[in-house]
């Protein structure tokens, strides 16, 4: 009896564990060496970095980087979910549309797609609306409608629509059948049951990858260079091309990408709580 | 026609597979009707179709003067489009065995939904109705509480809370009860009893042989797609006199 009370009272003494240490070292050297390189080697030039980070054009090459990004996201979320919408009906003429165009658009790189908006005018000089082969209604040269900018957001929010069709088909996947028999049970029309059943439900699932999209978005809008959008990276080079300093000005333009995702992922993890809302407390029983 | 319910002929098939092999059923208004019949039977087919859930093969369903699903012109039936079906469900409550309620809502949402963005009523008099059908069911002070905040007997007395605000003419249960732990199925046939003892119609699929016999008037036994025998509660479960029925009944009971 006396024996078990002494043993109770014996101290814990919790696992040790060197190998945290150990590791803990090692990344303190490689940061101090990190830390040494950046402000002992010149060339880095951190005093040109500290000058550029607020320069005009680069100020509106981010901008330009922020306007194609939202437009691109915008166009690829409102198409891709109408895409994704066609994929799931009944009808079998829109369920083959919207898969061909995930076909074409996934199929074929993002530069080829840009380029190819940028140069349509060269092919087809007008667009014109009426019945084929017949009167026409409507006519514009081509030109005047796609500019470098309307091709740089038709040729990357398209290619984004292809990808969005089939986060937001998974997403409306996951949403139980019985979900939409309930809300139809209750008299919704279909429109109705998407836009407040299953919709909500599916945009638990959609936003994590949506946000990844957008922040590859971010980075992708600097393939504008190819048809001559002064974006951030491209505002970044036109730079470095006159003075040749080409870390810093990459440093500069680097420090804003990481900014604006740093934004994104905040906004995406405030999203994410207010859409996990109703799950405080799962598992009441059945 | 003073039924509120008249079934003729009902067949149905998956495939090859036929499910309802020719139902006819009538419902007066008031009346409650058990289906009782093994798994697997064509119960809970039958019940879909009568919110045209699932298309007919054959026969019709006609609910409160109106054929279900179809519009009748020169001698055929013609299928509605998907928004007419839609408002012609708008009399037709129903529950589902696992209570299918809307997760991202609270329970006062959940029975606001309808009211609200089906019949476009304004927000304060559907709330407070809201709130009395919650009362009703016994969970006033949950109203605020998510779906998964709830046990599955207060989720499925919300259920039927939020098909009660469309003010249904005919009810429809799909074994209500079968999704939950044994001690919480009480708590729903309680309110199901509040609601026949105050006039509804209602059709109740169920294996609760106990509510069959004290609350409904009538009982339809199915098996294979048919209806084997049916009568009046008390006289069909105390003496079946089909087989079929009376081999079911020894194994419930
Ligand atoms: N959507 C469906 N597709 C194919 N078969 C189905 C479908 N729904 C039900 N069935 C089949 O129809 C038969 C009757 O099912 P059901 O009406 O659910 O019976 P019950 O409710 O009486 O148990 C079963 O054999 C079932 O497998
Ligand atoms: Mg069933």
């Amino acid at each position: 009896m006396s024996a078990v009370e002494e043993h109770a009272n014996e101290p814990i003494v919790p696992l040790r564990r060197p190998g945290r240490w150990a590791a803990a070292a090692v990344l303190a050297v490689l940061a101090a060496m990190a830390v040494s390189f950046v402000v002992t080697t010149p060339a880095l030039r951190l005093d040109l970095v500290a000058g550029y980070l607020l320069e005009r054009s680069i100020m509106r090459g981010l901008l330009l980087t922020i306007e194609l990004t939202v437009l691109a996201m915008l166009v690829g979320v409102v198409l891709g979910t109408a895409l994704a919408i066609m994929r799931l009906s009944d009808n079998p003429l829109l369920r083959w549309v919207a898969a061909a165009y995930v076909w074409l658009f996934r199929g074929t790189p993002i530069l080829v797609q840009l380029l190819f908006w940028f140069f349509l005018g060269a092919v087809m000089p007008r667009i014109s609306l009426g019945v084929p082969f017949g009167p026409e209604f409507f006519s514009v040269p081509v030109n005047v409608l796609i500019t470098p900018f309307t091709a740089a957001i038709l040729g990357l929010g398209l290619n984004e629509a292809a990808y969005m069709a089939e986060i937001v088909r998974a997403g409306i996947g996951s949403v139980d059948r019985g979900q939409r028999e309930a809300a139809e049970a209750l008299g919704m029309r279909p429109a109705l049951v998407y836009r407040r059943v299953v919709l909500p439900q599916a945009a638990r699932m959609i936003v994590p990858p949506t946000a990844n999209e957008t922040i590859s978005m971010l980075k992708l809008t600097s393939l504008v260079l190819v048809i001559g959008l002064p974006d951030l990276l491209t505002s970044a080079q036109l730079i470095y091309g006159r003075n040749f300093q080409q870390i810093p000005l990459l440093i500069v333009a680097s420090i804003w990408y990481l900014v604006l995702t740093t934004l994104l992922t905040f906004a995406q993890s405030k999203l994410e709580r207010r859409l996990g809302r109703s799950d405080v407390h799962v598992g009441g029983h059945a | 026609m003073t039924e509120l319910l008249l079934a003729r002929g009902v067949r149905k098939s998956f495939g090859k597979v036929e499910v309802l092999k020719g139902i006819d059923l009538t419902v007066h208004p008031g009346q409650v009707v058990c289906l009782l019949g093994p798994s697997g039977s064509g119960k809970s087919t039958f019940l879909r179709c009568v919110n045209h859930l699932e298309r007919l093969d054959a026969g019709e369903i006609w609910v409160d003067g109106h054929l279900v699903g179809y519009r009748r012109a020169g001698g055929k039936k013609y299928e509605m489009r998907p928004r007419e079906v839609a408002d012609q469900r708008r009399d037709i409550g129903m529950v589902f065995q696992r209570f299918n309620l809307f997760p991202h809502l609270t329970a006062l949402e959940n029975v606001m939904e309808a009211p609200r963005h089906v019949l476009g009523r304004p927000r304060e008099a559907v709330r407070q109705e809201a709130l009395d059908l919650l009362r009703r069911v016994g969970l006033e002070e949950r109203a605020g509480h998510y779906p998964a905040q709830l046990s599955g007997g207060q989720q499925q007395r919300v259920a039927i809370a939020r098909a009660l605000a469309m003010k249904p003419k005919l009810m429809l249960f799909d074994e209500p009860t079968s999704a939950l732990d044994p001690e919480l199925v009480g708590e729903v046939l309680d309110v199901m009893k509040d609601l026949a003892g105050a006039g509804m119609t209602m059709i109740v699929v169920t294996h609760e042989i106990g509510f069959a016999r004290e609350v409904a008037d009538h009982v339809v036994f199915m098996d294979d797609g048919l209806v084997v025998e049916a009568g009046p509660a008390a006289e069909l479960i105390a003496s079946p006199r089909h087989r079929r029925t009376q081999a079911f009944l020894a194994k419930v009971l």
